[in-house]
């Protein structure tokens, strides 16, 4: 027991050393200027750099819309594809995972070929304007299409795994034995039970939307991930300052997430 | 523990409604899993669908519920056609085999899905989920959570939740299956105390002969999507109209006889053959092992395989000189000379006789 106990304590202390101590040194290396001393100006600096709010708020904007969007389309497929079609799971699986096999790079070359060559075929049709209002800086829906299909496969596990937990075919029909209308029957019946699964993914989509450089910087876009990295190529320690602050900012609102799924049923009694 | 006030409240005003199968007919792929089922539950009745699995009495129940449409025929509920009509507006309240409750609401809620599914104000739906609750001796656990209650009790918030909407009709799909033999023996009592004081029609699918037998008014034998036969218990037990029924119901055995005019030769007895078959030729006689005589004879052809001890009785398993196997029930004071190897005499009583064409 006690050989146990200790291995336990080695393992946990040098886990903690791997991610504390880069994160420490980063944390000191903002706050300790040399000539100096202790100083929090690289963090107040961040604030009143130009463009800090509005990526931020930029990819909050995104990352929402993509969690809107990507809920909207997996949960009816999901839950239509255990009532419907079981047998068809495998081949939605291998879809939904293709994201994971496709590089970011090579998405986004294929997304900027269809960008280039689209305004150029369709400039005579009202399809020309649909190019340009996705590409609008202020609020790039291509980049939450893009999103969309990077989230696939983490949304697609999450909800597996929540739909796995439940018998969705006679949650269904005991909702409708009850007098509930198909709508009603999965929205009172079947989505409650998978609310621990949508946090999750969610969660995942937050947390990739986030964090999301290569896609955002090739199409010329400039969410917080872009920004960053574009502040720090002047100043060293406000680069470091922001990269703590946006780990702090993703874990935050992971918190947060986390605070709704962490409440009690009771919210659940209408 | 019932007061009768609340089961007058619970019970449906208009009167019991009647239901009728007409020549249903489903195929799933290569599997014909109705195959023209023509029934009728008369008001008030308990009628129970017997039959082995696969033999089409969930989907004869799932018809009537809406989640099951037929190829051709029709569901009749007090004779307005509903074939057509969707689940939700079918007016049955059901209880699934699996434990089908709302994981996310506390008992009082999921006896009460119902009632906010048809608009009805919170406090009311509240105040008579609660008296549903106390109907099934559950009035304690309104707060608890499917996973807080055992699995009979969540089988009891089950029933509770199918009578909510006050239905026409009350479908149970081998609600008891999953539970232990004990508690199953309870609920059963209570499901049928509780459908005889609401009166209300209701339709039971088990693969348990006795749990249909004890529990029925009216046995429905299903087999290969075709109703057998549809009768009260005893009739069914004593008089089963085919081989089929016979062998399903109870324990039956074959003894090989010889018919010819009505009268079939058999142990050396000729009895009167009862009910329609083979009119002459080779045919095994159908018997219940309670129907069988058996007696020490040291002159007697036959010879006790084995005995097992049942309590009230001793369930003696006999070879006939033919070879042939005969199960005997005889009450424990009589079977206390045979063992394995005696020697004995089998007889039947003086009564017609059920026969069937020769199997083996």
């Amino acid at each position: 027991m006690a050989r146990l106990n200790l291995w336990r304590w080695g393992v946990f202390g040098l886990a903690g050393l791997y991610f504390v101590v880069p994160l420490a040194a980063s944390v000191v290396f903002t706050v300790d200027v040399p000539g100096q001393g202790l100083t929090a100006d690289a963090y107040t600096q961040i604030v009143s750099t130009g463009g800090f709010g509005s990526s931020l708020l930029l990819s909050l904007e995104l990352a929402l819309a993509t969690i809107a969007v990507v809920l909207l389309l997996m949960v009816p497929a999901m839950v239509a594809l255990r009532l419907g079609a079981p047998k068809l799971r495998p081949v939605v699986e291998v879809v939904c995972s293709l994201p994971l096999v496709v590089p970011p790079i090579a998405f986004v070359a294929g997304i900027v070929t269809v960008l280039k060559w689209g305004p150029e075929h369709l400039s005579r049709t009202p399809l020309f304007q649909t190019f340009v209002a996705i590409q609008n800086p202020d609020f790039p829906v291509v980049l939450v299409l893009a999103y969309v299909v990077m989230a696939l496969p983490f949304v697609y596990r999450a909800l597996d795994a929540g739909l796995r937990a439940i018998d969705v075919p006679t949650l269904v029909e005991a909702a409708r034995s009850c007098g509930a209308r198909w709508p009603q029957a999965l929205v009172q019946a079947v989505l409650p039970n998978l609310r621990g699964a949508l946090l999750n993914a969610s969660f995942l989509t937050l947390a990739l939307v986030l964090g999301e450089f290569t896609v955002a910087q090739l199409l010329g876009f400039q969410p917080f991930a872009v920004w960053i990295v574009n502040v720090s190529g002047s100043q060293a320690q406000l680069s470091v300052a922001v990269s703590v602050m946006s780990l702090l900012v993703t874990w935050l609102l992971l918190l947060v997430l986390a605070g709704f799924g962490g409440r009690s049923r009771t919210t659940s009694r209408g | 523990m019932t007061t009768n006030e609340n089961v007058a409240g619970v019970n449906t005003t208009e009167k019991a409604a009647t239901v009728e199968f007409r020549g249903l007919r489903r195929e799933f792929g290569p599997t014909v899993a109705l195959d023209g089922l023509d029934l009728t539950v008369r008001p008030g009745e308990l009628v129970a669908l017997l039959g082995p699995s696969g033999c089409g009495k969930t989907t004869a129940l799932r018809m009537l519920a809406g989640f099951e449409h037929p190829d051709s025929g029709e569901v009749l509920v007090d004779g307005e056609d509903v074939t057509r009509v969707p689940a939700h507006r079918r007016d049955a309240g059901m209880v699934f085999q699996s434990y089908s409750l709302f994981p996310h609401l506390d008992a009082v809620d999921n006896v009460a899905f119902g009632l906010r599914m048809r608009g009805v104000r919170t406090g009311e739906r509240r105040s008579r989920a609660a008296e549903l609750l106390e109907l099934v001796g559950l009035a304690d656990k309104g707060g608890r959570y499917p996973h807080q209650l055992s699995g009979g009790q969540q089988q009891r918030v089950a029933l509770a939740r199918a009578l909510a909407l006050r239905p026409r009709v009350l479908l149970l799909d081998e609600p008891l299956s999953a539970l232990d033999a004990k508690v199953r023996l309870t609920l059963r009592e209570e499901i049928r105390r509780l459908q005889q004081e609401l009166g209300i029609t209701t339709l039971f699918v088990t693969h348990d002969q006795e749990e249909a037998l004890s529990m029925a008014d009216r046995v429905a034998v299903m087999h290969a999507g075709k109703l057998e036969q549809c009768a009260a218990p005893a009739e069914l037990y004593g008089r089963p109209a085919t081989a089929f029924v016979a062998e399903f119901v109870g324990t039956m055995s074959r003894i090989p006889g010889q018919v010819s005019d009505g009268v079939v030769d058999v142990l050396g007895q000729r009895l009167p053959v009862d009910g329609a078959g083979p009119q002459a030729g080779e045919v095994d006689v159908l018997v219940r092992p309670e129907a069988v005589r058996v007696g020490a004879d040291a002159d007697g052809k036959a010879r006790v395989l084995a005995t097992s001890f049942l309590g009230a009785a001793v369930r003696v398993t006999v070879r006939l000189a033919d070879g042939s196997e005969v199960k005997a029930d005889l009450p424990a004071h009589e079977a206390t000379g045979l063992t394995a190897g005696a020697a004995v005499n089998v007889s039947l009583p003086e009564r017609p006789v059920l026969v069937a064409e020769r199997t083996a």
